[in-house]
């Protein structure tokens, strides 16, 4: 497996250092929508050299280079057990080639490992799939933007939402304005509603993986999702939250089923670097 | 331990101190640290300033440290009078030539609003810098004080890096970690936008207002 190691140590190098096409295109579009002269188009202009500067000198977009989340679809046979020892292991090399910064802290000592590995972390998820190809998805999630996450559970009198769809939008804007600028917006906000509260946390994250571009298969969820991104960016908070018209850049929603007794919204939020990047095996 | 003293502030030909008269046609304001009082008394929220000088970093750890363990300034290697405290874990990497920073953004300031308000009256800062702003207690101190918040470009870690010309020194790398440790970083041109002055105004706080008001229009819908 080492060529696969040094495959994903260069998924972490172009993760780390380059944004995808969809997300710098939708970081162009909203630096020409803003007011010249105005610290909005300020910060996008920054940005935007900011990127072609990372790209340019094969440098990390941001010093946080955050937790590192791996989805892994693996054909039927693929030992498990040796994909997870070879991320690992790429994992520590990475840290050191590319450079990422060093982010695993034990709880216990508060020390940290120096070397991005440690207990769950990074975050692995798998997946077994009928096709012949292993696919492996990294995003590379910082930890502002993680921190001001939120989850709801429906009814919330406090927000007047029921439980419904519309109680889901006013979850949704509640947690962009909560988040103000903290987390380095424009945002890309992902929505897991469900039945469990482990499960919506991590449906939401993975819709952070969706192209800004991709449309959602339900028609519902497809008009719920861009009512919500001109909401979200009549709030005001602006990039970077210098106040400006596009405080996040694209809202995806994902569903399960849920319980009679239980409606879970989470909300996942992803800064303006949304990095994320795709290896196929 | 002596404490260090970092270079004395040189004014370049093109680098005009605050409350100069050449301001008025200049976009942004250049600032020399350290700051006085009387520089920072001349900062409004909303104005664009360019850094030169040298600042050290802190973040989470540190910030506890310096509120819990309240070391003596003397036991600082820095003298951090005037100085901006930055609210960044940086990337740095290291060869025979010394520390290098590759990549160095702001973190969320707000993390650390519980210790802030001590550090500033405490240390002797007169900028804060991060992103996302800070919330009232430290807004109070910095008013009292006389201490300005700081503004950086959230995630625009290889631009920032690009102005931070040379690394100074640091301290209790060994037990705080890369991320962690205070650095003292020479800066030239590091733009920022003032965001809470020491008058007691604050963009974040006029924001979060107004959004609030959208929100409330949005949900009633």
């Amino acid at each position: 497996m080492l060529k696969l190691r040094d495959g994903i140590v260069e998924l972490y190098r172009k993760v780390a250092t380059s944004l995808p096409p969809d997300v710098e295109d939708a970081l162009k579009s909203a630096y020409a929508s803003e007011k010249k002269g105005s610290n909005a188009k300020k910060s996008l202009e920054v940005i935007l050299e900011n990127i072609r500067l990372a790209r340019e000198t094969s440098r990390p977009i941001c010093q946080d280079t955050g937790v590192p989340v791996f989805y892994v679809k693996t054909p039927i046979g693929l030992s498990q057990i040796e994909l997870e020892k070879t991320i690992i292991e790429a994992t520590r090399i990475a840290t050191e080639k590319v450079p990422l910064r060093p982010n695993a802290v034990d709880i216990i000592t508060d020390k940290n490992t120096g070397d991005n590995t440690g207990a769950g972390f990074p975050i692995i998820y798998f997946h077994e799939t009928p096709d012949s190809t292993l696919s492996i998805d990294l995003m590379l999630k910082g930890c502002g933007c993680e921190n001001v996450g939120q989850i709801y559970k429906l009814p919330n009198e406090e927000l007047k939402a029921d439980r419904d769809r519309d109680g889901v939008r006013k979850c949704i804007l509640d947690a962009v304005y909560k988040a103000q600028g903290r987390g380095c917006p424009p945002y890309t906000i992902g929505g897991g509603i469900g039945a469990a509260k482990d499960q919506v946390t991590r449906l939401a994250k993975e819709q952070l993986m969706r192209r800004l571009t991709d449309i959602n298969n339900s028609d519902i969820l497809s008009k719920l999702e861009k009512r919500l991104l001109k909401e979200i960016n009549a709030l005001g908070i602006g990039a970077l939250g210098f106040g400006g018209k596009t405080t996040a850049l694209g809202v995806k929603i994902g569903v399960n089923h849920r319980h009679p007794a239980s409606y879970f919204v989470d909300i996942s939020v992803s800064c303006w670097a949304n990095r994320r990047g795709r290896l196929i095996w | 331990m002596v404490a260090r003293k970092f270079p004395p502030r040189t004014d370049s030909s093109k680098a005009k101190k605050v409350g100069s008269e050449k301001l008025k046609v200049q976009k942004e304001k250049i600032i020399n640290l350290p700051l006085t009082k009387k520089d920072v008394l001349g900062l409004n929220a909303g104005d664009s300033v360019l850094i030169n000088g040298t600042i050290v970093t802190g973040r989470d750890k540190m910030h506890k440290f310096l509120f819990y363990e309240k070391p003596l300034k003397k036991k600082i290697p820095f003298n951090l009078n005037g100085v901006i405290l930055y609210h960044c874990g940086p990337i740095v990497g290291q060869s025979d030539a010394g520390y290098k920073i590759v990549s160095a953004g702001p973190t969320t300031s707000i993390r650390v609003e519980a210790y802030e308000h001590k550090i500033i009256s405490s240390y002797g800062f007169r900028g804060i810098m991060g992103k996302g702003g800070m919330g009232e207690r430290t807004l109070e101190a910095m008013k009292k004080s006389g201490c300005v918040y700081f503004h950086a470009m959230g995630g625009a870690a290889a631009y920032l890096a690009d102005r931070i010309k040379r690394v100074v020194d640091v301290w209790r790398l060994e037990e705080f970690g890369m991320a962690e440790a205070m650095w003292a970083l020479e800066v030239e041109n590091f733009p920022a936008v003032v965001t809470m002055d020491a008058y007691g105004r604050s963009l974040h706080k006029e924001i979060e207002k107004q959004s609030f008001n959208n929100l409330k229009k949005l949900i009633a819908k």
